[in-house]
């Protein structure tokens, strides 16, 4: 986040202690105003949006007196501003309310769906960017010919195909059809409650974390890691289409740019071989593109997916937001919407950091 | 009296050369070759000859429904429901016996509107914004910026569907909403380009040539900036179709009984294991014309931008 | 992409080593695939979701039930017996002995009473079902009081037929809970509400282990139940939320059951020999309101048209065939009371003339809100085209719920198309939401009852809905409600249209799933396979 037009942080190899202490309060700073836009805004929806959360807690039959019980319970009979100053003191405090939906603090209810969006998430990156950058390149390489058509139409798929058609597809063949793969959901339901969500303690000290995949291997329980991660190909798959074709797409276009260039040729009738052309001169300017288109990718895809996850029946933060929201459970959606702002923050750092690193000319 | 050496080109001719002279008279005269040239290349490019035709195919499609269809694709006859593909019916019925060719057509019209509308009011905010903060920097940079990673750090379905339920259901509001969730990554690509470009000898030299700074962003950045932006543009096009279809979905898009494409499927999705072609059609129909938007966009890109040289 | 697909899924299958094909369901084990986004508590005194309905009324025993066995005849449940005094006024209900809640704890007097009690003093929504019965805060502990170890009184304090009383005694606000164990996890004189919303404390055949919004519900046998333990240890839900994966799950026997499919897949199903259908009437009915305050549509003879502009037939036979029925009477047939006469159908002509008398001989424009679910859409898009051809012009807008409900209850809307189910088993829960509207005025708030919302208002209908109510006599009281039924029929802003059946498709070996007429009338302890 730190981006290079501030002067600030812009300066990349500098540790000077007064340096560091303005680049920490410029992470700050960032980071509340990040959280003050996300909540302020939402929290607006929340209130303009026709939706009732008295409705969504009370029932569309309530009686007039349990209406407005439930009315004033909740402090909607309260200016929006102080209201949402109330919101804010006990978010400081920890304390994101409760959810309609759930009847759970919105605390617990993240962590324990935003692990499943994470972990499908990460693995969809993880085989888009090992997929796709190779495929942009090649196809860059060998622009206008019959490999670069293949990888353009094949990335285009991915790209233009609805999600939930792909996805029922996808069911009806590997699941129903060929039996090669599990059907929807994380986890077969009688290996529900075997493994002890570990990580969760590790990572927030709290026991109803849900990331099925680490904790399970680390109890060394292969079988419930097994049906996991057969669980979580199809999905996985699903979102890697969509990663993939996107980075692919761009690297090529990217690629192209820089092949183009004068030092391209420079450095070919220096006579250096093919492979050192594309992949030290030219994918090394590339790179800095590469990072954020990568970032803007996960990020997307850390915000889950709702037809994804509905098709899956996946237990993820997509599915979660959503339904909340057209439950009017604001504090729900409010918390699932910091903590993918918060992702997105926090990626972006890293992705400008790595900005800084590999590209020289950003700095100033 | 014979004019036999000097019989005069012929108009086309005439053309050609004109816009194929060496030394052009005039702004205009300049901006028509490059047009021109910039036409010989697109034109070379199979591939992007084909995105093109899909997506004159679409705007004859939409504007000529009335003649290529029979109804407007809203009559039910519950009689004739979920048939399939036949000489009747070329694409089937839907679940209300609607004919899903018709429906189709008409829907061409829908999609037009939306893509067009979001890609105009993106565009120009997102690239405004992204090559201002990329260039000026300081503080500038850093308000427009943090401005622009609070929507892009929004969950972007939920945003589009706050701001509808907030204005109200409807294609126009949805058009609205989507364009809101949809200009912050340009926003962000225009930046970046911007500022791998901003140290370059070039924009130096227009510099030292005393061109103000809006010259420079709009004439020599802001172009430089604009094939990126189009490819996410294109690619994007098939996303803004389909987050309308979750709209529609979800009741906060096109409403009954608009053949809106994207609706279409999702209702048809419940028929997808018997009844393949009700949400399978209108499914092909996105794809085909977002692979038209794509395929153009890639073609435009060769044209567009200055630095790949217009190599095809 | 189908081929990097492909590879992808193909190498990660070999690299798994050829994965489980299908695991079936553990023989002692049912799995039920549902979409359970609609629970928001398992508190039986707040309970008011179709879901959580249905759950609660497999862990819970109520004071009186019905029971899978018979479900027409309303028994005693946790009561053994009861006793009505001579003036109706005072209901005795004697406990069964040796009942145990799953904690352990025998089920008592004190029990019976500290859960209805419970029920007004948290004052949840469907608290009003005792609330009618004149029971508040300040006088439900006196008038509701166990009088000895296993002896409970109830007092009703207003004029109603003691059959109507006995009949929302088993409704979810009689479910019985264990006094003591939720007592013990009271915080801050809550009566142990937070606590209640995701535990369980009752003595019905299961007993709640989890649930896992979003992701599944699981519920433990009770060895212990008083009709002896249940077929299934094991109770599971599935939230699936997408039909069609539900229907592939059930296809291939990763679930037992499959509660929400469509009629249409339901359809595609029926040459499957894995599968069979079972199909359940419900008390469900799907109708059209007009809003009486709007000026074109509170003229009687538009109201009347309506009915003949909605064409009943082609949707039964077509996208509604299999699960919907024509009914046209607010109580549901095949319940005491219903009233089946269905004297309306599609007639464009005969709409036309009213249209005509009431003077829009050319139609008008009008707007028609919807819910966004099958077949909300598509049943108004199949009104929208009737309305046409009479020249009534209408825009569709289709909301969830909890924004749809908002504007009916603030009497926003034009034409609505809606659903509705009884609250519990008696005619007088339909009757008094559609006909009785005690005070029209709109500060008056009577939000829950439908006939406010539509802003109708009819004395005469008024004192017919009350006048069933407290009528003792069970073959008089049958007679007025045929005799209501009819009148609202005819002169009210409600077309009703259609009555739901369940379809449920199960894996052939599950026998005994049991699904009543109302939501919460579904039982999983006669499940075997």
């Amino acid at each position: 986040m730190a981006h290079s037009g501030n002067p600030i942080a812009g300066t990349g190899t500098g540790s000077s202690p007064r340096q560091f202490v303005a680049r920490a309060a410029n992470l700050l700073f960032t980071l509340s105003l990040t959280f003050v836009g996300l909540t302020a805004i939402t929290f607006i929806i929340g209130r303009v949006m026709p939706a009732d959360p008295v409705l969504a807690i009370v029932g569309d039959r309530a009686p007039r007196e349990v209406y407005e019980a439930m009315y004033v319970k909740l402090g909607l009979d309260k200016p929006l501003i102080h209201q949402y100053l109330i919101y804010l003191v006990n978010v400081l405090q920890g304390d994101f309310g409760k959810s309609i939906m759930t009847t759970r603090p919105v605390l617990d209810d993240l962590i324990r769906f935003f692990p499943a969006t994470f972990e499908l998430a990460s693995i969809a990156t993880i085989a888009g960017v090992f997929i796709g950058v190779p495929m942009g390149v090649v196809a860059a390489v060998r622009q206008g010919r019959l490999t670069d058509h293949i990888v353009r139409v094949v990335g285009l798929i991915g790209y233009s195909v609805p999600i939930f058609w792909l996805g029922l597809m996808a069911l009806l063949v590997f699941y129903a059809r060929l039996e090669w793969l599990p059907g929807p959901g994380r986890i077969e339901v009688y290996y529900d409650g075997i493994v002890e969500p570990t990580t969760g303690f590790i990572l927030i000290d709290s026991p109803t974390t849900g990331f099925i995949l680490i904790d399970s291997a680390m109890q060394k329980e292969w079988e419930v890691f097994h049906n996991a991660l057969s669980h979580i190909v199809l999905p996985a798959a699903m979102l890697t289409t969509f990663a993939l074709a996107y980075i692919a797409r761009m690297t090529r276009s990217f690629m192209l740019d820089q092949l183009n260039q004068e030092y391209v040729i420079t450095a070919r009738v220096k006579g250096l071989s093919e492979m050192a052309v594309i992949w030290r001169h030219a994918f090394r300017n590339v790179l800095i593109q590469l990072i954020t288109i990568i970032g803007l990718t996960y990020a997307s895809l850390l915000e889950g997916s709702v037809l994804t996850e509905t098709v899956f029946a996946w237990p993820g933060i997509g599915q979660y937001i959503t339904n909340s929201l057209f439950n009017a459970d604001m504090n729900a959606v409010i918390g699932g919407t910091v903590v993918v702002g918060i992702c997105f923050v926090g990626i972006n750092m890293i992705s400008d950091a790595l900005y800084r690193i590999v590209d020289p000319r950003a700095r100033r | 009296m014979t004019r036999s050496a000097a019989v005069p080109p012929s108009p086309s001719r005439r053309l050609k050369i004109w816009l194929l002279s060496d030394s052009p008279e005039s702004v205009f005269h300049a901006r028509c070759q490059r047009l021109y040239l910039g036409w010989r290349v697109f034109s070379g490019n199979p591939i992007a000859m084909t995105g093109l035709l899909i997506i004159v195919a679409l705007v004859l499609a939409a504007a000529l429904a009335p003649l290529l269809t029979q109804g407007d694709g809203t009559e039910q006859v519950l009689s004739r429901r979920l048939l399939p593909p036949g000489a009747e019916h070329w694409f089937g019925t839907d679940e209300l016996g609607r004919d899903i060719y018709d429906r189709v057509v008409w829907g061409s019209r829908i999609t037009l509107y939306i893509v067009g509308l979001v890609g105009l009011l993106v565009v120009p905010i997102g690239l405004a914004i992204g090559t201002v903060a990329g260039y000026v920097g300081g503080w500038i940079d850093n308000v427009l910026m943090r401005f622009t990673d609070i929507f892009l750090a929004f969950p972007r379905l939920i945003l589009a569907l706050a701001f509808v339920s907030a204005l109200g259901p409807g294609i126009e509001n949805a058009v609205l909403a989507i364009a809101l969730t949809t200009w912050s990554p340009y926003a962000r690509l225009a930046r970046a380009e911007t500022i791998t470009i901003r140290n370059s000898e070039y924009i130096m030299a227009a510099k030292l040539q005393g061109a103000s700074g809006w010259r420079i962003l709009y004439g020599h950045i802001a172009p430089l900036c604009i094939s990126s932006v189009i490819i996410r543009l294109t690619l994007d096009m098939a996303g803004i179709i389909l987050t309308a279809a979750g709209l529609g979905f979800l009741g906060l898009g096109a409403q009954p009984p608009l053949p809106e494409w994207g609706a279409m499927i999702s209702t048809g999705r419940q028929y997808l294991l018997d009844q393949w072609w009700v949400a399978t059609v209108p499914g092909i129909a996105i794809f085909v014309v977002s692979l038209g938007f794509n395929l153009l966009g890639d073609g435009l890109r060769d044209v567009l931008d200055p630095k790949s040289g217009g190599s095809a | 992409m189908h081929k990097t697909f492909a590879c992808l899924a193909l190498g990660l299958v070999l690299a798994l080593g050829g994965t489980p094909a299908t695991a079936k369901t553990p023989n002692d084990t049912l799995v039920i695939a549902k979409d359970m986004s609609d629970i928001i508590t398992l508190d039986p005194a707040e309970v008011f979701e179709f879901t959580g309905g249905e759950l609660i009324a497999n862990i819970y025993d109520r004071v009186m039930m019905f029971e899978p066995e018979d479900l027409t005849k309303l028994v005693g449940g946790v009561a053994e017996s009861y006793t009505v005094s001579d003036d109706g006024k005072t209901i005795t209900l004697k406990v069964r002995a040796g009942q145990t809640f799953h904690s352990g704890n025998p089920v008592r007097a004190e029990d019976v009473a500290f859960s209805l009690q419970r029920v007004i003093k948290l004052n949840k929504t469907p608290s009003f079902i005792f609330t009618q019965f004149g029971w508040s805060a300040d006088n439900v502990d006196s008038l509701v009081k166990a009088t000895d170890a296993m002896t409970v009184s109830l007092t009703i304090n207003a004029e109603f037929s003691p059959g109507l009383v006995l009949n929302s005694l088993q409704a979810g606000v009689g479910s019985v809970v264990d006094k003591k164990t939720v007592m013990a996890n009271e915080k801050d004189g809550d009566l142990g509400y937070e606590w209640l919303k995701n535990h369980s404390a009752g003595s019905g055949a299961f007993s709640l282990k989890t649930w896992k919004a979003n992701e599944l519900v699981t519920l433990e046998a009770n060895p212990n139940y008083r009709h002896g333990a249940p077929g299934m240890k094991r109770v599971i839900i599935r939230h699936v939320p997408e039909p069609s994966a539900q229907r592939l799950l059930v296809e291939k026997g990763d679930v037992d059951i499959a509660r929400n499919l469509q009629p249409d897949q339901i359809k595609g199903l029926a040459g499957s020999s894995d599968v069979v259908i079972g199909k359940y009437p419900k008390a469900g009915l799907t109708y059209v309101a007009t809003n009486d305050a709007h000026e074109i549509l509170s003229k009687p003879q538009v109201r009347l048209a309506m009915r003949y502009l909605i064409d009943y037939e082609g949707m039964v036979n077509s996208f509604l065939a299999g699960e919907y029925k024509i009914h046209q009477a607010v109580w549901p047939s095949g319940l005491w009371g219903s009233y089946d006469e269905t004297p309306f159908s599609l007639d464009i002509g005969k709409a036309k003339a009213l249209l005509a008398e009431a003077g829009y001989p050319n139609g008008f424009k009008i707007k028609i809100d919807t819910l966004t679910e099958a077949p909300f859409s598509e049943i108004a898009q199949s009104i929208q085209q009737s309305l046409a051809k009479a020249g009534i012009e209408s825009d569709i807008t289709l909301s969830e719920g909890k924004t749809l409900w908002p504007k009916y209850r603030a009497r926003k809307h034009e034409i609505i198309v809606a659903r509705w189910s009884p609250d519990y088993i008696d005619p007088h829960s339909n009757t008094d939401s559609f006909a009785h509207n005690p005070d029209n005025r709109l500060e008056a708030k009577l939000t829950g009852k439908l006939a406010w919302r539509t802003s109708w208002f009819d004395p005469e209908i008024n004192t017919l809905t009350e006048g069933a109510a407290k009528e003792l006599d069970l073959t008089k009281r049958k007679q007025m409600y045929a005799e209501l039924q009819q009148k609202v029929q005819m002169v009210s802003p409600f077309s009703i249209m259609f009555q739901r059946s369940e379809q449920v498709v199960l894996r052939k070996n599950v026998k005994g799933f049991v699904s009543g007429s109302n939501f919460d009338l579904v039982f999983y302890r006669n499940i075997t396979k």
